[in-house]
């Protein structure tokens, strides 16, 4: 059975054309409002989440489809030790597509390998989420009208950023992509990522602790939060949480055209003063996550023969 | 040095200097109730300086673990004293229940009933990536 646990399980084609069905709907929401009907998706959160949980529920009811919903993990069964692999074959038997976050990173694999319905990985710890990615796409499409010839600056933790390496992932398949790390030094990208995909694939890149020096050749900008839970060490987490704050000092030089991304929740990285400004695009990026998950949805439905 | 020519058993002779103590206890040859011999940093012309393991046992070994461990290793089969085979060594594409993921997080650490499944991802680096969370084998 099709799942989607990774960016990419899903090829550069069918990026396009979840990209085309996003934009459908948004254009036509009528069309869709009743393609679902009848049919469940499971919302499965062992860690929590509201954004994401409520953002699939939010789809799936546009969908005119219905949601049963396992919101945490001390009220399932895998509070009595039931595994993943277990909750896949059980939940299967009620409902016709699961997303699940989960804080194990494998989680998803373990899943998409034992459910019969169509899965999609709603974070599976610090691994992957895909889902964040086809939001993050969406928006660079809908802002910049391309994927090609972008430079993308990645800001904060891009260590523990799941949500970073996914993206750089994905965009690591278009031309003309030039990437600016910034980070200090403890949460620098991993290496192998930049062996494995920069490198591997020729993307030009700088690696540099100063936002500013960077900032007047930024298409976009990508500002991710430091996150408590990715930490062992409380002490490391605290030293660490504040070293990139988005103010509107530090926008003067950047492109009038810059699209500022996070995926969300902010605690104080990005300036509220930031909001109103026409770049901050991080609230259309919630929305665009949503319809997305739509496209992602009756895509995965339609594949298996659900709808 | 001197170590006893076999009778019945294996032979697994040019393994990368170092590794052989790694092949010993992959293959768990402390288990095997027979002579078993490793000789470090022998002298090859090839090779500069290799490892050989010899089993005096009718013993099948596990190719995929040597393929993982050097795939340039070979495995010769010796019965009554004479070469009677040879084994081909290749790195494996899957190497299930050999490796245990070292990724605290990852959900075989709290799931310990699923297999251990690594898979290869870069030939040419030897790079084995575990199925579920990715993090690359450590051994």
């Amino acid at each position: 059975m099709r799942s989607v646990i990774d960016i990419l399980d899903l090829s550069v084609e069918e990026l396009d054309q979840l990209i085309k069905t996003a934009t459908d709907i948004i254009d036509n929401p009528a069309k869709y409002a009743h393609v679902c009907a009848g049919k469940k998706l499971a919302t499965l959160f062992f860690e929590p989440s509201t954004r994401t949980r409520m953002s699939f529920e939010a789809a799936m009811y546009e969908l005119g489809g219905n949601v049963i919903s396992m919101a945490s993990a001390a009220s399932s069964s895998a509070s009595k030790g039931e595994s993943v692999a277990d909750t896949a074959k059980v939940i299967s038997c009620y409902a016709d597509i699961i997303a699940m976050r989960h804080p194990k990173e494998g989680a998803a694999y373990v899943l998409a390998h034992n459910a019969t319905v169509p899965t999609i990985n709603a974070g599976d710890g610090g691994h992957c989420h895909p889902t964040q990615t086809l939001a993050d796409l969406l928006t660079i499409h809908r802002e910049k009208g391309r994927f090609n010839n972008l430079t993308v600056g990645f800001c904060g933790d891009l260590k523990f950023g799941r949500t970073v390496h996914s993206l750089i992932n994905a965009l690591s398949r278009y031309e003309g992509i030039n990437i600016a790390l910034i980070s200090p030094d403890e949460l620098k990208l991993p290496s192998y990522v930049k062996k494995d995909v920069l490198q591997k694939k020729d993307i030009p890149y700088v690696q540099t602790t100063n936002l500013e020096e960077v900032m007047p050749a930024l298409d976009i900008l990508y500002m991710t939060r430091v996150q408590r839970e990715r930490f062992f060490n409380e002490e490391d987490y605290l030293r660490l949480k504040d070293s990139y704050i988005l103010t509107p000092e530090k926008l003067k030089n950047a492109k009038e055209d810059l699209a500022i991304l996070h995926p969300l929740p902010r605690v104080n990285e990005i300036s509220v003063a930031i909001d109103d400004d026409p770049r901050a695009c991080y609230f259309k990026q919630v929305l665009n996550g949503k319809y997305m998950r739509m496209a992602l949805i009756l895509k995965l439905l339609k594949e298996a023969g659900t709808i | 040095m001197n170590i006893d020519s076999i009778q019945n058993g294996v032979v697994i002779d040019h393994i990368k200097a170092g590794q052989g103590m790694k092949l010993y206890e992959l293959l768990h040859l402390d288990d095997i109730d027979a002579s078993v011999a490793i000789i470090k940093n022998v002298t090859s012309n090839k090779m500069g300086k290799k490892d050989i393991i010899k089993i005096d046992a009718d013993f099948e070994p596990d190719l995929d673990i040597i393929g993982f461990v050097d795939p340039d290793a070979t495995v010769n089969i010796i019965k009554d004293g004479v070469l009677a085979g040879k084994r081909s060594i290749e790195m494996p594409e899957i190497l299930e229940g050999v490796l245990k993921c070292k990724n605290p997080r990852c959900i075989t650490c709290c799931e310990q009933e699923l297999k251990q499944i690594f898979k290869l991802t870069d030939r040419e680096n030897k790079v084995y990536r575990c199925i579920y969370c990715e993090t690359k084998a450590q051994y």
